[in-house]
């Protein structure tokens, strides 16, 4: 069964099987996101979401005996045939323990860019500035660029990451429970930064915090064991699911 | 938390929004049964539609903030009130036209009593229903326990005007379908009244977190 989204499609799922080795951890998944949207999926721990989430830009290709079968189409084109340096910079990625390069935060956002040979508008400067802003750090860095990606805090250090993959122009990020090491008010601030995000990018957001994905996501997916239960708009969801599942999940009975 | 403060003001808007519906029905239904004015009569008809909608509309959208923004204090107060202040309007709503049916089968019958008390009641009535909406937008507890006050003046007004239809009714039977008409007339306002001191008491759970309801010493 597809579960389809509104809006415009950038990315379709047709029939994902996933397999650790011998041990299958995703089973026909079917799901569709939505252009310019913020796309949660939701779930107990080990039920596939963030296997599901590495699929998009095959970082499990790092993994041995990890292997996809079936289609993931970015704008129609297959992933898996795609060269897998031009995906990722397509598809980029923020983690949920931020891993800020051990240079300083200017060279940070500026060494994607020189590693692609930077021949865009601007300055090198100015496209680090962009990605700054467009990360809400700017303000808070802009007199310490030269300083070490270490000097500054946790909920900085992800947003610094977050400039890092947008310093490349990706079409989608994708973020694996971005806040779980952040307090309340960084995670808030990474929550606001996403609703501006959206508008240039497509989001696609796995968190097991599920107010969190109430809270910014058009679009909520809740995995379950290796499945999709569930994929709708988030009110639908939040308000009258329409599996079992889902709603134990939700309301906490789960288990 | 920019887009919570947006949806709770788009919450707030329509709330008031209603509350202005609603406000003008009282208004218009009192007029159509004192002036025998038709056409305001038929302008409250009309509107009702309007309430009721917006009485769904306000319902999902609070109850969709409720589950996807788990609001807290202050704001969560403010969401709970929201949804009782739009049952009460949309029952004001209501009762203003029951009053307009009342006033058009008055309209059409020769006068069997000058109205006197009736016409008192009413401006009472909607002085409470006023004071309750601005006491709930401007957050003012002090006009919100005014309302409160107020109640047992337009409960004994009703209860007098009752007495008097009820002998006016003993002493000319014919007239008893007016008087009845004219019963439930004051039964109707009296009823709107109770509603302006449900939200007022709402008002007051949400600006100081204490509910008054049923303590009439926590109304001092």
């Amino acid at each position: 069964m597809t579960h389809s989204a509104g809006p415009e499609l950038k990315l379709r799922v047709i029939d994902l099987d996933f397999y650790y080795g011998k041990v299958q951890a995703l089973y026909a998944i079917n799901l569709d996101i939505a252009a310019n949207r913020t796309t949660a999926l939701i779930g107990p721990s080990g039920c596939g979401k963030s296997t599901f989430l590495r699929s998009l830009n095959r970082m499990y290709e790092t993994v041995p005996h990890a292997r996809a079968e079936g289609q993931i189409l970015l704008d129609n084109e297959d992933i898996l045939d795609m060269e897998v340096s031009q995906l990722r910079r397509r598809v980029g990625m923020v983690f949920q323990k931020s891993n800020p390069f051990p240079k300083t935060i200017f060279e940070n956002v500026a060494y994607g860019l020189r590693v692609n040979g930077w021949k865009g508008k601007g300055t090198l400067e100015e496209a680090v500035e962009r990605s700054l802003v467009r990360a809400a750090l700017w303000d808070e860095v802009k007199d310490q660029l030269h300083k070490s990606a270490y000097a500054i805090s946790g909920g900085q250090q992800q947003r610094l990451c977050i400039a890092r993959a947008l310093a490349v122009d990706p079409e989608v990020l994708l973020l694996d429970e971005p806040c779980s090491a952040l307090d309340p008010i960084a995670t808030a601030k990474i929550e606001e930064l996403l609703f501006d995000l959206k508008k240039q990018c497509t989001i696609v957001i796995v968190t097991h915090n599920m107010q969190q994905a109430a809270r910014v996501a058009d679009f909520t997916g809740f995995f379950l064991l290796g499945r999709l239960i569930e994929f709708n708009e988030t009110g639908i969801i939040f308000k009258t699911p329409a599996k079992k599942e889902t709603e134990d999940y939700i309301t906490g009975r789960f288990g | 938390m920019r887009h919570l403060e947006e949806e709770l003001e788009e919450l707030k808007n329509r709330l008031l929004e209603m509350s202005g519906l609603v406000e003008s029905a009282v208004y218009r239904s009192v007029l159509a049964l004192v002036e025998k004015d038709e056409d305001q009569a038929e302008q409250v008809l009309r509107n009702e539609a309007r309430i009721n909608q917006m009485e769904i509309e306000i319902d999902d959208l609070a109850t969709r903030l409720l589950a996807l923004q788990q609001p807290m204090a202050v704001d969560m107060r403010f969401i709970t009130a929201a949804i009782k202040i739009n049952n009460d309007l949309e029952r004001m709503g209501d009762l203003a036209v029951n009053i307009v049916e009342r006033a058009l089968s008055l309209m059409h019958e020769p006068v069997v009593k000058p109205l006197i008390d009736i016409p008192h009641m009413a401006n009472l009535v909607e002085s409470m229903v006023r004071k309750a909406l601005d006491a709930f937008v401007k957050r003012d507890a002090d006009l919100a326990r005014s309302v409160l006050v107020s109640d047992d003046a337009v409960d004994d007004l009703r209860d007098a005007i009752y007495k008097e239809l009820l002998n006016f009714m003993q002493n000319n039977p014919a007239s008893i379908p007016q008087a009845l008409d004219l019963v439930f007339v004051a039964r109707n306002l009296e009823r709107i009244a109770d509603h302006a001191t449900n939200i007022s008491e709402d008002v007051l759970y949400l600006i100081q977190g204490v509910d008054v309801r049923h303590h009439a010493e926590a109304r001092e």
